[in-house]
């Protein structure tokens, strides 16, 4: 555990080190910031409601583009093999990656509680659906790091790692918006299956485990998958 | 320790190694010499524990590298082929970063962290990137990842390719000054840095090991007879005398104006034919002007065992 929270804090150093998370944080913040005013100006609605509309809609280009050099580029630099022989398991390599993109999303998502407290300041919060809100997009963040990480484990390509994680978050954040073109009887594994179906049940403020559930099962398969492609070792 | 018994390494259905068994004792500095795509890396990869053996066992100290990977790997400091780095790291903070993967303690790591740059001579650009340092001293970097946790076991991977001369030498000096303490394999396809910092060679071609043995016995077993260089001034009766010899050849003779020849002689025999030469030259009242043996050396054995 010790030897992934190491990898952990080089990766998130490497990180703020170079201009990604600058460039990637200020994007972030322009877009959320301009959902969020839209509705306070425009709109006179005192609401958090447009800010968790829009995060998971740029989570679909931000969480790909941060990932696709986990693995990718290790693989590429040669360095996958110096981290895959020193004495840690391959599944803490991948928790200690997880944990780093997790926490730098944790950061964006933390920077939009500005939003929160001018709301707090303007009107009336409500609690319950603000937590519900952030909880869902903590465990949508971290479920969309770990498949935009095991995107990033089959390939020496950064653009490829890019694509094939992308591709793979929408299909998920679409399925339970296909459900009218699936026979009736799959519609409900369907729609169960999809990111944002669950995003939406924490959206209106009740916690079910369930949908928790789900977000921790996803991450844990994306898991397992990058464990299988990382022991298919580069030749 | 290093015991390693019937490797096989399948990519596909191709063999990149085939049937390898050898033993590294403690303390001894070993040459893993072959040319291009012969096995060397892929052997060292397994011993490190980054591919799984297709068949065979691999033990490190006693620990299999299928059931014991996490021990294995703790045992061995390790330099990739081409020095893989992270290069927006800066020196100090990678050293730092791969100790602490390593397990170093916290409170000793700066320590380690003095203690490499001393033995390596990295202390001038420890606060550098790494993206701004010379080949040479990135390689002097990766040296010291390898060593930072003082393992017993040092594997490198062609530790000097794409050094200059003089960054060659200095490579092979701080070897040879780790070998003294430290059971190191080095993998390389130049002879020369065999001949200069290890103990025993194993020549392997086409995944199969072809010899084993140190650089002398190598030299000597593979040798092919010896070559020597007579000079003499005297008449032409030599050319006969010495072609009556059954057990010479001479390869070729070349007089010169002064009226010195020399005769490039070869023989089959394994001990030396000097003595013999010699006391031929005094019997007939020849002018000694030189007497020579070329040494056998490891690129003849190299060529020998590795020709198509």
């Amino acid at each position: 555990m010790q030897e992934a929270w190491t990898l952990t804090k080089k990766e998130l150093q490497s990180y703020f080190d170079s201009p990604v998370a600058y460039v990637v944080l200020s994007i972030f913040l322009l877009l959320t910031g301009w959902f969020f005013s839209n509705g306070l100006f425009l709109e006179n609605t005192a609401s958090l409601r447009s800010v968790f509309d829009i995060v998971p809609f740029i989570f679909l280009f931000f969480i790909p583009a941060i990932t696709m050099s986990t693995f990718a580029e290790e693989r590429r630099a040669g360095t996958l093999e110096l981290l895959l022989t020193m004495p840690v398991r391959d599944w803490q390599v991948i928790l200690g990656k997880l944990m780093a993109v997790t926490l730098f999303l944790l950061v964006a998502i933390g920077m939009t509680l500005i939003y929160t407290f001018a709301v707090a300041s303007l009107g009336d919060v409500d609690f319950g659906a603000t937590f519900g809100g952030y909880l869902g997009l903590f465990l949508l963040g971290m479920t969309c790091g770990s498949i935009g990480i095991m995107a990033s484990s089959m390939t020496r390509n950064q653009i490829v790692a890019f694509i094939l994680g992308f591709g793979i978050i929408f299909v998920l954040y679409l399925m339970d918006k296909v459900t009218a073109f699936v026979p009736g009887s799959m519609s409900g594994a369907i729609q169960y299956l999809g990111t944002d179906f669950h995003y939406q049940n924490l959206l209106r403020g009740v916690v079910d485990t369930r949908d928790v559930l789900y977000y921790f099962s996803m991450t844990a398969f994306a898991g397992l998958v990058t464990m299988y492609s990382l022991a298919r070792r580069p030749e | 320790m290093i015991e390693v018994q019937g490797l096989t390494k399948r990519y596909g259905s191709e063999r990149a190694v085939d049937g390898i068994s050898f033993e590294v004792k403690s303390g001894e500095v070993l040459g893993f010499l072959g040319p291009n795509g012969a096995g060397k890396t892929t052997t060292m990869k397994v011993i490190t524990c980054f591919l799984p053996p297709s068949e065979g066992t691999v033990r490190v100290n006693g620990y299999d590298v299928r059931t014991d990977a996490l021990e294995v790997k703790r045992q061995i400091g390790y330099l990739p082929e081409n020095t893989p780095l992270y290069l927006d790291m800066r020196v100090y903070d990678y050293l730092g970063f791969i100790a602490a993967m390593r397990g170093v303690a916290s409170d000793r790591r700066d320590g380690r962290i003095a203690d490499m740059a001393e033995v390596c001579g990295l202390g001038s650009v420890l606060q550098k990137p790494i993206e701004a340092l010379s080949k040479g001293y990135r390689q002097r970097v990766g040296l010291a990842q390898a060593m930072i946790h003082d393992p017993e076991i040092l594997i490198l991977d062609e530790p000097t390719t794409g050094l200059d001369p003089n960054q060659i030498v200095e490579i092979r000096e701080l070897i040879k000054a780790v070998g003294r303490e430290k059971t190191v394999i080095l993998s390389t396809h130049i002879l020369p840095e065999v001949q200069a910092s290890c103990d025993r060679v194993l020549i392997i071609h086409r995944g199969r090991l072809v010899a084993d043995g140190t650089p002398q016995d190598l030299k000597d077993s593979f040798s092919g007879g010896q070559r020597v260089r007579f000079g003499v001034t005297a008449g032409d009766a030599v050319l006969s005398t010495l072609s009556g010899r059954p057990d010479l050849q001479v390869i070729e003779h070349v007089t010169d104006p002064v009226g010195e020849t020399v005769f490039t002689l070869s023989s089959d025999r394994h001990d030396d034919i000097r003595p013999d030469l010699f006391r031929l030259a005094v019997e007939h009242g020849w002018t000694l002007t030189e007497l020579h043996r070329d040494q056998a050396n490891l690129e003849d054995v190299f060529r020998q065992l590795t020709a198509a």
